[in-house]
């Protein structure tokens, strides 16, 4: 699938279709933002409604940089801006995961619907932070008039910027893999089975759940950084609660805690957009049916369906 | 800072929480009652609104209107109900939540089809456009006390509803063990029904009466919605007690932050930036009202059930 993914765009490159170029680069990030995110739905069981805040955060700290090393100012009057996407993204992920240890040390407090309603809370009101807050465009957004840089890399070129996203996200999900092969995605996978039990062996699952809700953020984060880059644009509606539920239905829709889960979702999602969005205005409306088929009557999501049986725990 | 100024904030604030109250005691009975999160709340207000707009717009008379929206939204509320929601129950919260995304999603989508996607205007009617005359000679809309008044009279007939006849015994039972009231031979779906209709009912009533304040468009829902989500959180989801108690807690913080909170600033900060960032503040301190309380009660103000 990730060849498929790799073969496609470079074909439309060679055909000189930049537009396919940039739509294969959106898909990735939405699955790269995707995988982060089913690290913590789907691999931790923890139901987070709240993960377009780390999205939209990796996006402004790409955005503000931008604005700052175009202006020549510095951001609260102390760090210089920078274009330098070799700063801004450990920044960016950095931020993300200190906004998910904030919110994950309050959220992780509760279970249940709480922990939902909660992530889905605080990500409100980033985005109202960023909604009022006048500085950075507030409500209409940020442009990014030229795209970051990477030294030695023309990030112009779609399809070099989309070897970056690509690069991203098999990044992404290899560290998704190794995590949870070692000893900490054990101990993850029981702290959702069977607290109890973990808690017997000697583990305490609050700091396995933080942990793995601030990495998921992080990784979230990147995708974000990347995604404002690729529109040249950030704004509130990628901090939206849409947004959250999109990356939500792009995770359950490939299949909760599968490797290639997120990116199954992706196609899915995307794919329909593009196809039903050429057909229709409406086409969120035939966007919802289908979801509501997939809940209702196929289960465990594409990965499932394809793989025949449930994920093996 | 006057003591008009701050009376007029209050019944502000008692309105958008007897509103805030409409939305969170149905989501909450839902949620006590059959266990489910209904995302797709707001969407019943939309359709109370739509539907009040229409039928108001249509015959000129806005009670009919109002009617209509409530048992319209009840309606679609039951047939929601039967053909998606009950296969939910049994299901986990995220498939709760997925499906009941869906439903926002055609619902808006839908919404947007059948009446356009400019929005429709319902007027506050005639006789209830005046003014009332507050102390301190404020005039205060009329229409704006009425709804206040709608929202207590509600509070108080759902308190009778639930604690004095048939349906809400059976509501209360539900609510504490829902095996057991099926094996004594009451029929648990058609409760279900009932009370998801309810909600519904309830939900398209605040669209209806905020629809004649603000514009009537396509997800008017989503930011009520999330409010309610608060409310019910900071009370304790799955009590009424809570979801009034929390709708008041959050239309007077919310209302009060947002006037107050940049008059603060301004005492030691320049007058704009003093703006943004009261501004800034109030607009999340509700969220930040939610934190702390659920530091303090990770269940809420008033724990319902489990």
């Amino acid at each position: 699938m990730l060849a498929l993914l790799l073969a496609l765009p470079v074909v439309a490159h060679l055909l000189g279709q930049p537009y396919y170029v940039s739509l294969a680069s959106r898909l990735t990030l939405i699955a790269m933002a995707g995988v982060g995110l089913n690290l913590a739905l789907g691999y931790g069981g923890m139901i987070s409604f709240g993960h377009a805040a780390y999205f939209g955060l990796g996006g402004y700290v790409a955005g503000i940089g931008a604005y700052h090393a175009f202006d020549a100012t510095a951001f609260m009057g102390l760090l210089p801006g920078s274009d330098n996407l070799l700063v801004l993204w450990p920044l960016a992920m950095l931020a993300c995961g200190l906004l998910a240890l904030l919110i994950g040390a309050v959220s992780l407090r509760t279970s249940g619907v709480y922990f939902i309603m909660i992530t889905l809370a605080f990500a409100q009101m980033v985005y109202y932070f960023a909604n009022s807050w006048p500085t950075y465009g507030g409500q209409d957004g940020l442009p990014i008039y030229l795209r970051n840089r990477l030294p030695g890399l023309d990030t112009q070129d779609p399809l070099t910027f989309f070897l970056i996203c690509f690069a991203g996200l098999v990044l992404a999900m290899a560290i998704t893999s190794r995590l949870m092969g070692s000893r900490f995605g054990a101990a993850l996978t029981m702290a959702r089975l069977n607290e109890t039990r973990l808690a017997t062996a000697g583990v305490s699952p609050y700091p396995i759940r933080l942990l793995a809700f601030v990495v998921s953020a992080m990784i979230t984060g990147l995708a974000g950084a990347l995604y404002a880059d690729l529109n040249g644009f950030v704004s509130p509606s990628m901090l939206s609660w849409h947004m959250s539920g999109e990356l939500m239905v792009i995770v359950i829709l490939g299949g909760v805690g599968r490797l290639y889960g997120p990116l199954a979702g992706a196609v899915l999602f995307i794919g329909m957009e593009t196809l039903l969005g050429g057909l229709t205005e409406y086409w969120q409306l035939f966007l919802g049916l289908v979801l509501l088929g997939v809940v209702l009557f196929a289960r465990h999501g594409v990965m499932g369906w394809l793989a025949g049986r449930e994920p093996h725990e | 800072m006057s003591a008009t100024l701050f009376l007029e904030q209050l019944i502000n604030g008692l309105q958008l929480g007897t509103m805030l109250f409409l939305m969170a005691s149905g989501l909450t009975l839902i949620f006590g009652v059959m266990g489910l999160i209904n995302l797709a709340h707001g969407s019943f207000y939309m359709v109370g609104a739509y539907l009040t707009a229409a039928v108001t717009a249509a015959s000129g008379s806005f009670l009919l209107g109002l009617g209509a929206g409530l048992l319209g939204a009840a309606a679609v509320g039951a047939l929601v109900e039967l053909i998606v929601v009950r296969r939910l129950y049994h299901r986990s919260h995220l498939d709760q939540v997925l499906a009941t995304f869906a439903l926002i999603l055609i619902f808006s989508e839908g919404t947007r089809w059948l009446f356009g996607a400019s929005p429709l205007w319902l007027n506050t009617p005639e006789w209830l456009s005046g003014y009332v005359t507050l102390p301190g000679d404020a005039r205060y809309p009329l229409y704006r006390l009425v709804t206040i008044g709608v929202g207590i009279a509600v509070a108080v007939a759902l308190y009778l509803l639930i604690s004095k006849t048939r349906l809400g015994m059976r509501v209360r039972a539900g609510e504490s063990d829902r095996e057991m009231i099926g094996a004594l031979g009451i029929d648990i779906s058609r409760l279900y029904t009932a009370v998801f209709a309810l909600g519904a009912g309830l939900a398209g009533l605040a669209g209806a009466l905020v629809g004649a304040l603000q514009s009537v468009q396509v997800g008017m829902g989503e930011p009520v919605l999330i409010l309610a989500f608060v409310v019910i959180v900071i009370g304790g989801i799955g009590s009424i007690k809570g979801a009034l108690l929390g709708a008041l807690l959050v239309g007077m913080v919310d209302t009060l932050g947002r006037v107050f909170l940049p008059l603060f600033f301004r005492g030691f900060l320049p007058p704009s930036e003093a703006t943004d960032v009261g501004a800034a503040l109030a607009s999340m301190l509700i969220y930040i009202l939610m934190a702390v309380i659920l530091a303090f009660k990770p269940k809420g103000l008033f724990t319902a059930n489990d």
